[in-house]
């Protein structure tokens, strides 16, 4: 089955890309397709001038990719730290996972602070959290994320933007997929409405947050579950 | 859970040496049960790799087992040496548990219990009836020890430097970036493979080096006993093996160790129960597992966690 068509975009370096669209749209698809869990029938994936289509998993993060899928991705039943040290199965050597495990903990001092607790006892932010720094272990220059604002307070999801935002500063591109869609776009470079399969606007975020079609289609009803809440 | 620090190391080493001082105090008999210790820990090992640390369920590994014994007494008695004749059982095994892995690419848990169930039957059934090869139920006598380590206590010996061996090996190995893909594998497939873990490649390696150990076991096993025939490779010893696993504590490190030590212990134990012995082994085992079904280190760990202790078998840096 062909679910993405026509769709096709630029990551910038350095910099925060948002994808908006509605359910259904193929936004997780893109990125499984991006990160070799799904075959592409056809069209390419670039990195860095190189063509990278059809790598595994294991190829992409050697090359600086890393991905966060939607949803939970913790090992519940595992320590905080294991479930870091599980982020450098890709790496070869032992030593080398070990010192970057204390990076990634030395970074968020709430995850040191819980380091042998199992993971399942942490708050929902902290589990994107940790999985963020997860995928940190492999030192990724780009960073595909699914919807990390799913099921998260807003006061958390401010947290782990944040967080994504930092990692902006140390140079790292964040490739988003978001439903928050005015919250992200608000602190993203970039922007990219995909709907169908099919790219429908690509643009910085400000003429994409600024765009009326976009507004009706999306940030209106953003606004109206916001004051539900 | 990890369950691979340096403290359970540091205790499977303690037993190792415990074990090669006590010929000293011991009968024959005795000096023989050590060894059987020493080899049963070393295939359960070898299962505890791939059902405790990767998740597959196995009930092939006494075919495994077996392979590395017929291999040894066959090329032993054609006068090729045991280091040799050692190498050929584990890469031989290594071969099978490869390809027993494949159905567990396509089915899991009980399903998966069936396809090496009726692996470990074909197995039995080709060494019983290839009686040109095999010996048939005659099966194979006067298999000879390495000519260094003859005597019981020597070859006891030798049985605990290559538990010493596999102990440091399986250690570094769960330790390493490897271990963490069998215990990613474990805990969820799907969450396993973003994070680059081949599940494929991990999941026949899981059954190969499970396999390999058991191997190495069976080459042990065979001039330890010095007369192999098929029905200690049936069905029976896979249960034996998984058994050992679970009471241990699948996952732990430590868990072969002890759960060996029980099965064979326990049968002498309660030997002067005669005709009923085996329903008392069955009764104890079930109300163990009752008890703690994560096994004997899972109830200790449990019974730290309660006293507001660490967990004792956390896997520190
Ligand atoms: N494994 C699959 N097999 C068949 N169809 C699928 C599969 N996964 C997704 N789809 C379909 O592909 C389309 C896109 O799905 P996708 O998960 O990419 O949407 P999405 O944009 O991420 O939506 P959401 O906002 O709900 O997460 C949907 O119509 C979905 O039903
Ligand atoms: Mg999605």
């Amino acid at each position: 089955m062909t679910i993405l068509n026509g769709c096709s975009f630029d990551v910038a370096r350095a910099a925060i890309t948002t994808v908006i669209g509605p359910n259904g749209a193929g936004k997780s698809t893109t990125f499984k397709a991006i990160f070799g869990l799904l075959p592409l029938r056809a069209g390419c994936v670039m990195l860095d001038g190189q063509d990278v289509t059809g790598l595994t998993p294991l190829q992409l993060i050697a090359r600086g990719l890393c991905y966060i899928p939607q949803g939970r991705n913790i090992f519940p039943e595992l320590s905080v730290r294991e479930n870091i040290e599980l982020g450098g199965v890709a790496l070869g050597r032992a030593a080398a996972m070990r010192a970057r495990v204390d990076e990634a903990l030395d970074r968020f001092p709430v995850l040191r602070q819980k380091a042998h607790a199992q993971a399942s006892t942490l708050s929902g932010g902290q589990q994107k959290l940790l999985e963020i720094s997860r995928g940190l272990i492999g030192r990724p220059r780009l960073m595909l994320i699914d919807e990390p604002s799913i099921g998260l307070s807003p006061l958390l999801v401010q947290e782990v933007f944040a967080t994504l935002q930092d990692l902006r500063e140390d140079g790292m591109s964040v490739l988003m997929v978001e439903q928050n869609a005015r919250s992200a776009l608000e602190m993203s470079d970039r922007a990219i409405v995909l709907e169908g399969g099919r790219t429908r606007l690509v643009g910085t975020a400000r003429d994409i947050l600024a765009d009326p079609r976009v507004a009706r289609l999306f940030l209106g009803a953003e606004i109206e579950l916001d004051d539900t809440r | 859970m990890a369950h691979s620090s340096g403290r359970s190391l540091a205790a499977s080493l303690l037993l190792i040496a415990l074990a090669s001082v006590l010929p000293m105090v011991l009968q024959p008999y005795g000096i023989y049960l050590l060894s059987l210790w020493a080899v049963y820990t070393i295939a359960a090992i070898g299962l505890n790799l791939t059902l405790g640390f990767a998740g597959q369920m196995s009930l092939a590994h006494a075919a495994f087992v077996g392979i590395g014994a017929y291999c040894t007494a066959l090329l032993g008695a054609h006068g090729v040496p045991f280091p040799a004749t050692l190498l050929a059982a584990t890469l031989l095994a290594y071969g099978v548990g490869w390809c027993v892995g494949y159905p567990a690419l396509r089915v899991q848990g009980h399903y998966l219990a069936f396809v090496t169930l009726a692996f470990t039957t074909l197995v039995f059934l080709v060494l019983r009836n290839e009686a040109w090869l095999t010996g048939g139920i005659a099966g194979i006598s006067n298999i000879a020890r390495p000519r260094l380590f003859a005597t019981p206590t020597a070859y006891l010996r030798l049985c605990l430097a290559a538990l010493l061996a596999v102990s440091l090996a399986v250690w570094w190995l769960l330790r390493s970036p490897w271990g963490r893909a069998f215990i990613a594998l474990r805990e969820n497939p799907i969450r396993a493979m973003s994070l680059g873990v081949d599940v494929r490649r991990y999941t026949l390696l899981a059954f190969a080096i499970g396999a390999a150990l058991g191997g190495i076991a069976g080459a042990f096993y065979a001039p330890l006993v010095q007369y192999i025939e098929p029905s200690p490779f049936a069905l029976g010893f896979s249960i034996n093996l998984l058994m050992m696993v679970v009471i241990g504590g699948a996952g732990y490190f430590l868990g072969p160790f002890l759960g060996a030590l029980i099965a064979v212990l326990l049968p002498e134990w309660l030997r002067f129960l005669h005709d009923v012995y085996l329903a008392f082994y069955a009764l104890a085992v079930i109300l163990l597992l009752l008890v703690c079904p994560t096994g004997l280190l899972g109830l200790s760990e449990r019974l730290l966690a309660q006293r507001g202790g660490r967990p004792a078998e956390r896997a520190d840096a």
